[in-house]
C-alpha cells in the first residue's frame, strides 16, 4: 500500500524569506533593492564584491573591453549573431524535462531539469564561449587564450576558436593534464595548443594566474575567454549575461508547461556561472527560491571547495570576492571530486547575493554527489557530469521537505561522459 | 625630506633593489638586504610574499614559493622590515606585493604595520586606481607613500589618474608583460620617460627585465632611478642563503652603472 504523502515542512525553506533587508547586517551600505538584477554598478561592484583588482597593464584592455560591450549589448546585430549561435550551432534551446521517476523516489516536489547537458560539447560553458568570441571578433583580437580545470571550458573554447578560424592557446594545470588526458585530446584535435602550467599545484587557479600572465605580456592581439562568471569586471557581467539564456528560457518553458513559476531553483556552484545564468532572470520574482550548491569535498572540516561555506573576502583573479584562504591571506588548494569545482573562489555576483540574503548556499561532499550521481543515472537514464551531481544531492535533500505540487527546477548543466573514469575509480570499478 | 625623497636627491640616479622576503628563508632574508645596502643600493623594495603571484615572471614566481614553503608570514615580513630599519635609519624601504596579504586585515591595520615597520611605501601589483579606495587611502593617511606602477599601456590620458594620489616615486613598467622577461627597446624607454616626466612630479623609476650594469646605465640617462629584481632574486636561488656575497657584487656593479650614467655623458 502506497503511504500517504510527507507532511508539507516548510520550515526547511524558511531561511529563505524575500527580499530580505541588509539592515541587520551592518557592514552592508546597500539598501534593500528595488531589483536585484540591476548590479554592478558603473566601477563594476556587486556590494562590497567584484571590482577590477588588476596589474595597470591590463587596465586599458578591461576598459576597452567594457565599453564594446556595451556596444555590443546595444547592437542588435550582435544579439541576432548570438542567438543564431545558439540555436543552430549550440543547439538551443535546451530542453525543460520533468523527471518523473526521481520525483517519485524522493517523493516531495515535482523535480525538473534544464537540461543544458544535451548542448553541443556537453555543457552549458559553450553558451559564454560563443558570446565571448563575437566580442573578441568585434575588437578585431586576433588571438584566444583561456584557463581550463577539467577542461570542459578549454574544449568549449577551442570548440568557438575551429569554428571562426582564430588561433587559440589553453592553459590548463599540469596536475590536471595528466587527470583529464580526453579533454586535452579533444582540444589538440580541435586546434588548440594545450600548455601545461607547473606553477604551484597545477591546478585551475594556477592555469589562471598563468593566462592572465600571457594577456599581460600580449595584450594588442589577444583576447582571453574567461570560463565562469569571476575575474575583473566586466567579466563576472558579461559571463552572466551570456549565460542568462538559461534562466530565461526555462522561465518561458516552465510558464509554458505549467502555467506557474518554479518555487526553487538549484544550481551547482564552481565559479557559478552555470548557477548564475539560472538564477538571474528570476531574481526579482518574489516567490523563487534559490539554492546554490558548493563542493564540500571530503567535508567542510577537511578539504573542500566550498568558499562560500568555509571561505572569507579577500581579492584574487581580479575581483574581491570570498576565498579559501589562511589568516594572512595567502590562497589555499580546494579540493572536490568534480574537477570543475575545484576552485578557491567563487563569482563575486554570488557574494553578494548571499550577503543580502536573496540566494541560499549549502554544500554536498564528494561522497553525496557520487551517490546523487548514480540516482539520476538509474532513474532518469540520465549521465551528469560531476559537477550537477552536485546540485541533484542538494535535491536528493530538498525534494522530501516540500509539498507534492510545489516545483524543483535544476540545473543539468554538463554531462557525464568525461567522468566515468573517475566515477568508476571512486566506485572501486576498474575498466 | 622623507628617506624616499632624500634618495632620489642625490644629484644622481637611484638604484633601487628587489628581493623577496623569506627567499630562503626567513633568517636568510637579513643578510642579503644588508648587502644590497652595502652594494649601493639607493631603495629596497621588499616582495611580500603570495601563493598567486599573476604579474611575476618564473624567477620570483620560484621565490614566493621557496619564500613559503619556509614557512614566512606576514608577520616574518613585518620583522624583517622592523629589524632592517633599525639596522639603517636613513635607507628607504619599500613593501612591494598582491592586495589580498596587504587588506586581509583590513588596509587602516597594514598601513600602521607600516608606520610601526619604519616602511616608507607600498607597492601593490593588483590595485590600480580604480580600486584606489581598498588601500590608497589608509596608506596616504598614515605617511606611507603609495607607489603606482604605470606601463606602456598608460595612456597619456590614463597617466594623471595613475599620478593622483601616487608618492615616493613612480614605477614605470617599461614592457607589457610580467617581470624578469625580455628588456625593452631602449628608444621606446626614453620616449616613455620623457612623456611620463613631463607630467610627473614624483620622481620616475624605471623596471621590468633589466639585469645588466650596461642595461641599467642606460635607463639611468634619461630615468631617476632603476629597479633590478629578478637578475638579484636568480642569484638567491642560485646560492641560497649564501647569497649575500654574490648580491653584493651585483647591486655594486649596478650601483657604479647607475650612478655615474650621467656623468658618462656629461
Amino acid at each position: 500500500m502506497q503511504q500517504k504523502p510527507p507532511a508539507p515542512k516548510v520550515r526547511a525553506l524558511q531561511i529563505w524569506t524575500f527580499p530580505r533587508g541588509s539592515a541587520k547586517r551592518g557592514r552592508m551600505n546597500a539598501p534593500t533593492p528595488n531589483s536585484f538584477r540591476t548590479l554592478p554598478d558603473e566601477r563594476g561592484h556587486f556590494g562590497q564584491f567584484g571590482g577590477r583588482y588588476v596589474a595597470e597593464t591590463l587596465m586599458p584592455l578591461i576598459l576597452d573591453l567594457e565599453a564594446e560591450y556595451r556596444k555590443a549589448k546595444a547592437d542588435p546585430a550582435f544579439q541576432a549573431e548570438f542567438d543564431d549561435l545558439l540555436e543552430h550551432y549550440v543547439g538551443r534551446p535546451s530542453p525543460l524535462y520533468f523527471a518523473p521517476r526521481i520525483t517519485e523516489e524522493l517523493g516531495g516536489a515535482q523535480i525538473w531539469f534544464k537540461r543544458d547537458e544535451l548542448n553541443h560539447t556537453g555543457a552549458h560553458k559553450i553558451n559564454n564561449c560563443v558570446g565571448q568570441i563575437l566580442l573578441a571578433m568585434r575588437m578585431g583580437k586576433t588571438r584566444i587564450i583561456a584557463e581550463t580545470g577539467a577542461g570542459q571550458h578549454g574544449v568549449a573554447t577551442a570548440t568557438v576558436c575551429a569554428r571562426f578560424g582564430l588561433p587559440c592557446v589553453i592553459f590548463m594545470g599540469a596536475t590536471d593534464v595528466a587527470r583529464q588526458a580526453p579533454n586535452v585530446f579533444r582540444m589538440k584535435l580541435l586546434g588548440a595548443e594545450v600548455v601545461p602550467v607547473t606553477a604551484g599545484a597545477g591546478t585551475l587557479k594556477d592555469a589562471m594566474n598563468e593566462a592572465l600572465r600571457d594577456w599581460v605580456a600580449n595584450v594588442h592581439n589577444t583576447f582571453y575567454i574567461i570560463g565562469t562568471a569571476a575575474g575583473p569586471h566586466p567579466y563576472p557581467e558579461l559571463v552572466r549575461d551570456f549565460q542568462s539564456v538559461i534562466g530565461k528560457e526555462a522561465r518561458v518553458q516552465m510558464m509554458d508547461r505549467t502555467g506557474r513559476l518554479p518555487d526553487v531553483l538549484v544550481a551547482a556552484i564552481g565559479g557559478g556561472s552555470n548557477a548564475i545564468g539560472l538564477f538571474h532572470p528570476f531574481l526579482d520574482d518574489p516567490s523563487v527560491k534559490m539554492l546554490g550548491v558548493e563542493a564540500a569535498g571530503h567535508g567542510l572540516d577537511k578539504e573542500h571547495a566550498a568558499s562560500l561555506a568555509g571561505g572569507r573576502p579577500g581579492i584574487l583573479h581580479g575581483n574581491k570576492t570570498y576565498l579559501l584562504q589562511d589568516e594572512d591571506g595567502q590562497i589555499t588548494e580546494g579540493h572536490s571530486i568534480s574537477a570543475g569545482l575545484d576552485y578557491p573562489g567563487i563569482g563575486p555576483e554570488h557574494s553578494w547575493l548571499k550577503e543580502i540574503g536573496r540566494v541560499d548556499y549549502t554544500s554536498v561532499t564528494d561522497k553525496e554527489a557520487l551517490s546523487a550521481f548514480q540516482l539520476l543515472c538509474r532513474t532518469e537514464g540520465i549521465i551528469p557530469a560531476l559537477e550537477p551531481a552536485h546540485a541533484i544531492a542538494a535535491v536528493q535533500k530538498l525534494a522530501p521537505t516540500m509539498d507534492k505540487d510545489q516545483i524543483i527546477l535544476a540545473n543539468l548543466c554538463g554531462r557525464g561522459d568525461k567522468d566515468i573514469f573517475s566515477v568508476a575509480e571512486h566506485l572501486g570499478v576498474s575498466l | 625630506m622623507t628617506r624616499l625623497s632624500n634618495a632620489f636627491a642625490k644629484g644622481r640616479p637611484a638604484l633601487v633593489t628587489f628581493v623577496t622576503g623569506g627567499d630562503p628563508t626567513p633568517d636568510a632574508t637579513a643578510s642579503i638586504l644588508d648587502a644590497l645596502v652595502e652594494g649601493g643600493a639607493d631603495v629596497i623594495e621588499l616582495g611580500m610574499p603570495f601563493t598567486d603571484p599573476m604579474a611575476d615572471g618564473p624567477a620570483i614566481q620560484l621565490a614566493n614559493l621557496r619564500s613559503l614553503g619556509a614557512g614566512t608570514k606576514t608577520s616574518d615580513i613585518l620583522r624583517i622590515a622592523t629589524e632592517f630599519r633599525a639596522r639603517h635609519p636613513e635607507v628607504p624601504l619599500v613593501l612591494m606585493g598582491y592586495a589580498n596579504p596587504m587588506t586581509i586585515r583590513g588596509a587602516d591595520w597594514f598601513a600602521a604595520e607600516c608606520v610601526k615597520a619604519g616602511v616608507d611605501g607600498v607597492i601593490c601589483v593588483d590595485i590600480p586606481p580604480e580600486e584606489d579606495p581598498e588601500l590608497g587611502p589608509a596608506l596616504r593617511g598614515a605617511d606611507v607613500s603609495l607607489i603606482r606602477l604605470a606601463t606602456p599601456t598608460t595612456d597619456a590620458a590614463r597617466l594623471p589618474a595613475v599620478l593622483d594620489g601616487s608618492s615616493g616615486f613612480l614605477y614605470y613598467v617599461s614592457v607589457a608583460g610580467i617581470t624578469g622577461m625580455q628588456q625593452a627597446a631602449q628608444a621606446s624607454i626614453d620616449e616613455a620617460v620623457a612623456r611620463i616626466k613631463a607630467s610627473a612630479t614624483i620622481p620616475v623609476a624605471v623596471g621590468f627585465g633589466v639585469r645588466t650594469p650596461e642595461q641599467a646605465a642606460a635607463i639611468a640617462k634619461v630615468a631617476d632611478g632603476v629597479v633590478v629584481g629578478s637578475a638579484l632574486v636568480d642569484l638567491v636561488a642560485q646560492h641560497g642563503a649564501d647569497a649575500a656575497g654574490p648580491v653584493r657584487e651585483l647591486t655594486a656593479a649596478l650601483a657604479a652603472a647607475v650612478h655615474s650614467a650621467r656623468k658618462e655623458i656629461a
